[in-house]
């Protein structure tokens, strides 16, 4: 093997084929930093599970003299129905799956709404009376609120009984959605990477079709004659994958890190570790489908 | 050494075959002409030769190896056993003379040593030993039909295949190429050698093998290039 040869054939082909091969690297490099970005939200959306499950609660709403008819028609709870509730969920049956529980009676959530809602026009109108007296439920296994949801859905004075979760799930879903819709972008770009460096591999192959002939003749292997293709593509593609690369750690880094953490500072975000843990198989991916596409395109164009 | 009996080859795009149950035995050392006119199938039987086609019938044996049963990985290998020449020369336009013969064994995986012995030891045998490092474009056609011959031989071939190798050339420079290839002959390389020149094959006496419509129509030893039917 005449290493010295392949690497000279490679950059004579880089070279003559600039063009190209910028516009390879380029595609490389956006659609491997959509799939990172697509990555990144999803370890996102993994941190944030972890750590707003756990804080997630169950609500038991209490009736008001505002709660609908449907369910409500006696108007506001009575200190019995707190009592029963209590009890019930002292009990044996509930007991081991409560971590610990609270009450939150209507001047409690009146201020609770006042700090939530401050400078907001509704905090004026609002009345103690009108917001739910609330029984806060914090599970041992977060997973299990199915449990107090049926231990109290449908009991007298319980307007409804609402797993926060539920709340959650829909952002979740959100960031889902953007993560997949990132993949499919992703996907699409690739498939055009791939188009790409078949193309490109084409035109080196043509410019370079007098050398190939006379390979062929002398009776030069496939795979010498196939090799410097093929470490073109795998250049071009380690390129784009670095390039992505360094944009999903100046996503992290100047983006979540440098921005997102200051604007929402209760929620905990990606770090580099998570874009270290992103970087080798975006490199992995660019090299192995620019190899495969070039080695494609040149197999296909020279047969013995 | 070659040996082909029977061999068919047809093209989809032609309505005729290009080779029509051609059988012909070739002999080490021999000197082979191969005449008639255009389209009469030379260059079809060369092409098989090379095994840069397949027939659709018949078999061909190359120095031992089954050309339609041997495997494409085994193709290169089998190459390396022969030398081929043009008409077009088909030399490297952007490199020297010396690196046109030296890029044929590098390709093939010859060591920097090898190759800085055998490239101006094969160019001295072709009497170009003084142009090792001009273009091809600063060297006459006989002179670039030397280059790609001694890149023909500088492996060493069993087998010199040459496709009308004096198309381009001038009476003089093609007596010089022929002298070449009597000379690459006599040193042992079988020479098979594709040519409309009447007055080569005339002069040589070897034997010649005339192709009419892809039919063998003469085989004869110590020959001229005979009546043109």
């Amino acid at each position: 093997m005449n290493l010295k040869f392949v690497l000279s054939e490679v950059s004579t082909g880089l070279r003559k084929n600039l063009s190209m091969v910028v516009s390879v690297i380029l595609v490389t490099f956006v659609s491997l930093t959509f799939v990172g970005t697509a990555g990144l939200l999803q370890m996102q959306i993994n941190t944030m599970k972890n750590y707003w499950y756990d804080k997630a609660q169950v609500a038991i709403y209490l009736c008001t003299n505002t709660s609908p008819d449907t369910v409500c028609p006696q108007g506001e709870a009575s200190p019995d129905v707190q009592k029963t509730i209590m009890a019930k969920l002292d009990g044996a049956t509930l007991k081991p799956f409560i971590k610990k529980y609270y009450f939150e009676n209507h001047q409690q959530a009146y201020q609770t709404f006042q700090q939530q809602f401050k400078g907001n026009v509704v905090a004026k109108y609002v009345q103690p009376a009108q917001l739910n007296e609330t029984f806060w439920v914090s599970l041992k296994d977060p997973n299990q609120s199915a449990v107090i949801t049926e231990s109290f859905s449908g009991v007298t004075g319980v307007e409804q009984v609402k797993d926060q979760r539920t709340y959650l799930d829909q952002i979740f879903n959100i960031l889902n959605i953007a993560s997949l819709a990132a993949v499919g972008i992703a996907v699409l770009m690739l498939f055009s990477a791939t188009l790409l460096v078949s193309t490109t591999i084409r035109l080196s192959a043509v410019m370079r079709r007098r050398e190939i002939g006379i390979m062929r003749l002398v009776g030069a292997s496939n795979f010498y004659i196939r090799l410097p293709f093929v470490i073109e593509g795998i250049v071009a593609g380690l390129i784009g994958s670095a390039l992505a690369g360094g944009a999903v750690f100046a996503i992290v880094q100047y983006f979540v890190q440098g921005y997102l953490v200051n604007q929402l500072p209760l929620t905990s975000f990606v770090g580099l570790g998570d874009a270290a843990a992103i970087l080798p198989l975006l490199i992995g991916a660019g090299v192995v489908l620019t190899a495969l596409a070039s080695n494609n395109a040149i197999r296909r164009y020279l047969r013995v | 050494m070659i040996s082909i009996s029977n061999v068919t080859k047809s093209y989809p795009s032609a309505p005729r075959a290009a080779l029509d149950g051609i059988s012909l035995e070739i002999e080490k050392g021999e000197f082979v002409f191969l005449v008639g006119a255009s389209g009469s199938g030379k260059s079809s039987l060369m092409r098989l030769i090379l095994r840069e086609d397949v027939p659709n019938g018949g078999e061909i044996f190359v120095l031992g190896q089954n050309l339609v049963g041997i495997p494409n990985r085994r193709v290169p290998m089998f190459r390396r056993q022969l030398g081929v020449v043009f008409q077009d020369f088909r030399l490297l336009p952007n490199k020297t003379a010396a690196q046109n013969v030296a890029f044929s064994l590098e390709v093939i995986g010859k060591s920097a040593g090898f190759i800085a012995e055998a490239v101006p030891d094969v160019l001295r045998r072709v009497g170009l030993e003084h142009k090792a490092n001009s273009l091809p474009s600063e060297l006459s056609g006989g002179e670039q039909q030397r280059i790609a011959l001694a890149r023909a031989i500088v492996n060493n071939p069993a087998i010199l295949l040459a496709d009308e190798p004096t198309g381009n050339l001038d009476p003089k420079t093609s007596e010089e190429i022929m002298a070449l290839l009597e000379r690459i002959n006599l040193a042992g390389t079988t020479v098979v050698m594709a040519t409309h020149d009447r007055g080569i094959v005339d002069r040589l006496k070897k034997r010649v093998v005339e192709l009419k419509d892809g039919v063998i129509v003469r085989d004869e030893k110590g020959a001229g290039y005979g009546v043109q039917r």
